[in-house]
């Protein structure tokens, strides 16, 4: 017998249903007349939308929790006394209710008529035309006139009438709050009904809105009564602004074009979380980005880049034209796609006759398709006859994909996003939701409110920590580059306090190599009270996170690129994974390890076989049966030996035996560390071809560009940080005339390829046929579904929600030693500090999109934060500009005092090219990956004039390096 | 690559696999080194061993053996 109901729905039904969806066990129950069965707990609105029928309602709505405050949905029980609301009102078994009779129709156009009483009867010019829940209600109770009228020769008592016949100000109204640069707040228009305060606090977790005042007094108020939009505490997601009923808070985009009429379920192109969006749209114009509800990652929650930051799609600097030029020294000279591709081909091929094939290669991207993604690197191994090919998973997570083949076999996250609801403790080591990851963050938030415990293992103090209605239970603040340590201090304490799981060690992992594991990280040199004074954490604390991570329940890891981006990244993953198998932690809902991903596709980048030594689906080309596999499907023999990394082929560039590069949609020269050695690299070689929306950093160093085209503009998919497969939908044509697949191929065609792919989804059928992991992808399944986790095969039709739930990939769980061994990056006399680097919420990586959006009110330059101490030391105030300085580089940028950071710990963001904090992270990386060690640089901090002599150099080679000739008549 | 980049990266390998345990730690580098390096820096590490190694841990010396 079922236990109980989760219903489903068609993929285009969003209606609101008025209230959250609950689980629980069937209750059956007639709603005029009609019978119905839904989940215990389901309010008796939600059973009538079950059944289509829409209760007038307007302060409920599906995203937040019901408040019955509007009584607009009363509805009469057979049986019980009176009209009770039937937002807030479960559903009882053998209910009758009764949503039309006479006296609730009343009582309704009663509400609606008070209402209206205080609303603006300007409906034909409001923004929220059309798209007006007030509007539709009144429509829908009858509401044909409004008597209540305000008595002549007294205060207007109304918000919305600025001033009264004679000319007097009318206290009551307010001015519209425009500071925020994507949305207005029109008080005037306000109803009360509280659903953007609740979204603000429920959905998305930031508790900056509030009804301030009583009564006729009461208004919506961004916190203190001096703040504005944008100078309170909202992040500007936009949760709010989607659950306003009225114009109250309305998109800026649809005040200016309107209401739109057609949308496009499409994937976000910023971070790994992977939201489900509408694009709405008139005609090609997109008019708004509205979070889908039955997204599987978001759940129809967005944040401020998502909702909003599209606006770089149109963006003047964009370029629309394939350029090509001899020398970087000359300008760029507009050429038609043909002159483009010939000229890159023909110098692609040239450099393989005289330099050798193993001259060349590519990078390709993690923010295009899977499908643009494997035609790159097929386009490597296929037509140029090497490995050289790599991606920016290189430089964030590739040591999660070492890490966790040796451990669980497989390389990703264990999870779904929604195991976040079972969760009972968490650890965040080494990432910062709130900025890198924000929907996630406020699914995570969501959960800690009620009740699971956090643990955050970070250097700086980041908002997970302490922000409104939660708090971390232990915050590990470590030195950088001690993760190894700290996470062994918590194994051994877990280890000799007896905490493990032994039943879920001897079944589900080596007993052998646990024993010796155990044996390892028993010494006393792990305790926690030996390595105190190595990562500078509380041994006490640490040991109370420990025992709370193995006995509170439910624990699950969140890791980010604090832990990869080390000298023993690779190391701290195999730590982080230990840790999950000493307590049981994997293989159902709630537990896990899950890396947040950074950039929108990177997991499916790696999928994708972007690693110079696998195949797509994390296959070594040492296998001859994988190799033989793509030689049957592409005709060629594939090099058995690996590839260049980026750092390596950078290396190779320096020293002359490596030429050429295919860089698409990626931007090395401001990502990726040591910036001088990038210049150098991508200097010595002889066919730069850069392929992009912008001209970026990289394609100062560039002698061929191609345009690139933007999510918005293409068929593919993206696979997000819990492996799901979802679809990017084309809403609109490229503005550069191609998809990005399809220049690839007239790129790969040039060059003799052959290739006749048009559309995606043929490549999604090659990706199938030769990936076990996807053999059971197609779009057609993606439409029907969704979206699908892989793997998804014979043994998983529908995909895999859950990693390892009976085993694990490879069999038994493998217990890794974890030695923790020193960076060589260390403070000394000349550099007394450390540096670590991270990301804000309103930037996005290297900044080339988010930088051409209104994103820049948040954040307009990268800034320093520096501890109070430091900056007294050093005789610096607030906002001084200040010289940072490496043993590789130099740079400047404005210091911002904060405690956020530890004494000795320094902190920036690498968004922003005139900054280039890259300058200023060295060439160490991870032993096993190669993964750059941006998280720990030794630096010194002093006070400057202004832009360094390399800043002012740099931007003088960009801007001769970005003129454009008009094209040839 | 500089030869001392391409020796701190090999002696990095060498530094993890010489704290697991077994005794066979220059064939877990060399393997490490067969999967990960294009054949490029494989020769540069050959040719900088046959060159008297200097630098090298002894578990990458022994590992060259096995390239």
């Amino acid at each position: 017998m079922k236990d109980f109901i989760i219903p489903s729905y068609s993929r285009d039904d969003d209606r609101d249903m008025g209230t959250p969806a609950r689980e629980g066990a069937p209750v059956a129950l007639t709603i005029d007349g009609f019978e119905v069965t839904v989940p215990e707990g389901t309010s008796v609105m939600r059973a009538a939308a079950e059944l289509g029928i829409q209760v007038p309602k307007l302060c409920a709505t599906d995203s937040v929790e019901a408040f019955g405050s509007c009584r607009l949905c009363a509805v009469e029980i057979d049986g019980r006394r009176g009209t009770p609301a039937s937002c807030t009102t479960p559903v009882a078994p053998g209910m009758i209710v009764h949503t039309q009779s006479e006296k609730v129709r009343k009582i309704r156009k009663g509400v609606m008529e008070l209402y209206i009483s205080d609303h603006p009867l300007d409906c034909l010019t409001c923004s929220a035309n059309g798209d007006c829940e007030l509007q539709d209600m009144a429509g829908a109770v009858g509401l044909r006139d409004v008597r209540y009228k305000a008595p002549e020769n007294v205060p207007l008592a109304n918000h919305f009438a600025p001033r009264n016949t004679s000319g007097e100000a009318n206290p009551e109204w307010l001015p519209k709050d425009d500071s925020n640069p994507y949305f207005t707040y029109d008080p005037a228009k306000c109803i009360v009904c509280s659903r953007c305060v609740r979204a603000c606090e429920e959905v998305q977790g930031t508790f900056a809105l509030t009804i301030e005042g009583r009564g006729f007094d009461s208004r919506v108020s961004f916190g203190a009564k001096t703040d504005n939009a944008l100078a309170s505490d909202c992040v500007s997601c936009g949760a709010c602004v989607q659950a306003c009923p009225t114009a109250t808070l309305q998109e800026n985009s649809v005040i200016d074009l309107g209401t739109p009429e057609r949308a496009v379920i499409t994937t976000c192109a910023y971070c790994g979380v992977g939201c489900s969006f509408k694009a709405e749209l008139n005609g090609d114009q997109l008019v708004r980005m509205v979070p889908y509800k039955h997204g599987k990652a978001n759940r129809g929650h967005s944040c401020v880049k998502g909702r909003f930051a599209y606006g770089y799609a149109t963006h003047k600097d964009r370029i629309l034209n394939p350029m090509i030029r001899d020398s970087i020294e000359d300008p760029w000279q507009e050429v038609s796609w043909e002159e483009a591709l010939t000229f890159a081909a023909n110098r692609m091929r040239g450099l393989q006759d005289t330099y050798g094939q193993k001259s060349i290669g590519v990078i390709t991207s993690s923010r295009c398709t899977n499908e643009e993604t494997f035609l790159v690197q097929k386009l490597t191994r296929a037509v140029f006859g090497n490995n050289n090919t790599d991606t920016c998973a290189r430089v964030c997570h590739s040591p999660t994909g070492y890490g966790l083949g040796q451990t669980f076999g497989t390389s990703a996250g264990t999870q779904d996003f929604d195991s976040v609801e079972h969760t009972d403790v968490v650890i965040v080591i080494g990432a910062n939701p709130t900025d890198g990851h924000p929907v996630f963050a406020s699914r995570l938030k969501k959960r800690l409110r009620s009740g699971a415990k956090l643990i955050v293992i970070d250097p700086r103090r980041i908002d997970l920590v302490k922000s409104a209605h939660i708090a971390a239970a232990h915050h590990l603040p470590l030195r950088p580059g001690t993760n190894v340590a700290v996470v062994s201090a918590l194994a051994h304490v877990i280890v000799t306090e007896g905490l493990m799981d032994e039943e879920f060690i001897r079944t589900r992992c080596d007993w052998d190599e646990f024993q010796t594991y155990a044996e390892f990280i028993s010494d006393p040199r792990h305790s926690p009270e030996a390595t105190a004074l190595l990562t500078g954490v509380d041994a006490q604390e640490l040991r109370g996170a420990a025992r709370a991570f193995a006995t509170g329940g439910n624990g699950a890891i969140y890791y980010g690129l604090g832990v990869t981006e080390h000298s023993q990244g690779s190391t701290t993953v195999m730590g982080i994974a230990n840790l999950a198998m000493l307590t049981g932690n994997i293989g159902r809902k709630g537990v896990g390890v899950n890396p947040l991903r950074g950039q929108n596709n990177v997991q499916g980048s790696c999928d994708m076989g972007s690693f110079p030594h696998e195949l797509p689906g994390y296959r070594h080309v040492k296998s001859p049966e994988v190799r033989d596999l793509f030689k049957e499907a592409w005709g060629v023999e594939i090099d058995p030996e690996p590839g260049l990394r980026i750092p390596n082929m950078l290396d190779a560039a320096v020293a002359g035996t490596f030429k050429g590069l295919y860089c698409q949609g990626e931007d090395i020269l401001q990502s990726d560390p040591d910036t001088k050695h990038v210049a150098a690299g991508l200097a010595a070689m002889e066919c730069v071809i850069v392929h992009d929306l912008f001209l970026n950093e990289t394609a100062n160093y560039a002698h061929v560009f191609l345009p690139g085209s933007t999510f918005l503009e293409k068929d593919g998919t993206f696979t997000n940080a819990e492996r799901r497969i979802n679809r990017v939908r084309k809403v609109m044509a490229p503005k550069n005339g191609y998809a990005d697949w399809e220049v690839t191929q007239m790129l790969a065609n040039a060059m003799g390829a052959g290739w006749n792919y048009t559309h995606p989804a043929q490549i999604m059928d090659e990706i199938a046929a030769t990936t076990p992991s996807f053999a059971g992808v197609d779009y057609a399944l993606l439409e029907e579904k969704g979206s699908i986790q892989w793997p998804c095969n014979e043994n998983h039709p529908d995909g895999t929600p859950l990693m390892h739930v009976d085993g694990f990939v490879r069999g038994k769980g493998r217990f890794i030693v974890t030695e923790y061994i020193a960076t060589d990056e260390r403070s000394g006399p000349r550099f007394p500090l450390l540096l670590t680097t991270g990301r804000i919420l309103s930037q996005y990586n290297v900044g080339a999109q988010t930088r051409r959006t209104d994103n820049v009110v948040w954040h307009e330059m990268d800034l320093l934060e520096i501890h109070p101490h430091d900056a007294e030391n050093r005789g610096l105030k607030d906002g001084d500009y200040v010289k940072l300085a490496s043993r590789s580089g130099e740079t400047s940028l404005r210091a911002k005092i904060t405690d956020r950071v530890s004494p000795g710990v320094v902190y920036t963001t690498f968004h922003h090219p005139d900054t280039q904090a890259n300058v200023i992270t060295t060439d160490y990386s991870d032993w096993a990956t190669n993964c750059p060690e941006y998280k720990v640089t030794a630096v010194q901090v002093s006070p400057s004039n202004g832009p360094t002599d390399w800043q002012e150099e740099y931007a003088a080679q960009a801007a001769q390096a970005r003129r454009i000739l008009p094209a040839a008549e | 690559m500089s030869p001392e980049k391409m020796v701190y990266m090999a002696n990095q390998i060498a530094g993890f696999f010489k704290t697991q345990p077994g005794a066979d730690a220059a064939e877990r580098v060399a393997d490490h080194i067969r999967d990960f390096w294009e054949p490029r820096m494989r020769e540069q590490l050959l040719s900088h061993v046959a060159g008297g190694g200097a630098g090298l841990d002894e578990a990458v010396i022994g590992a060259a053996g096995q390239l």
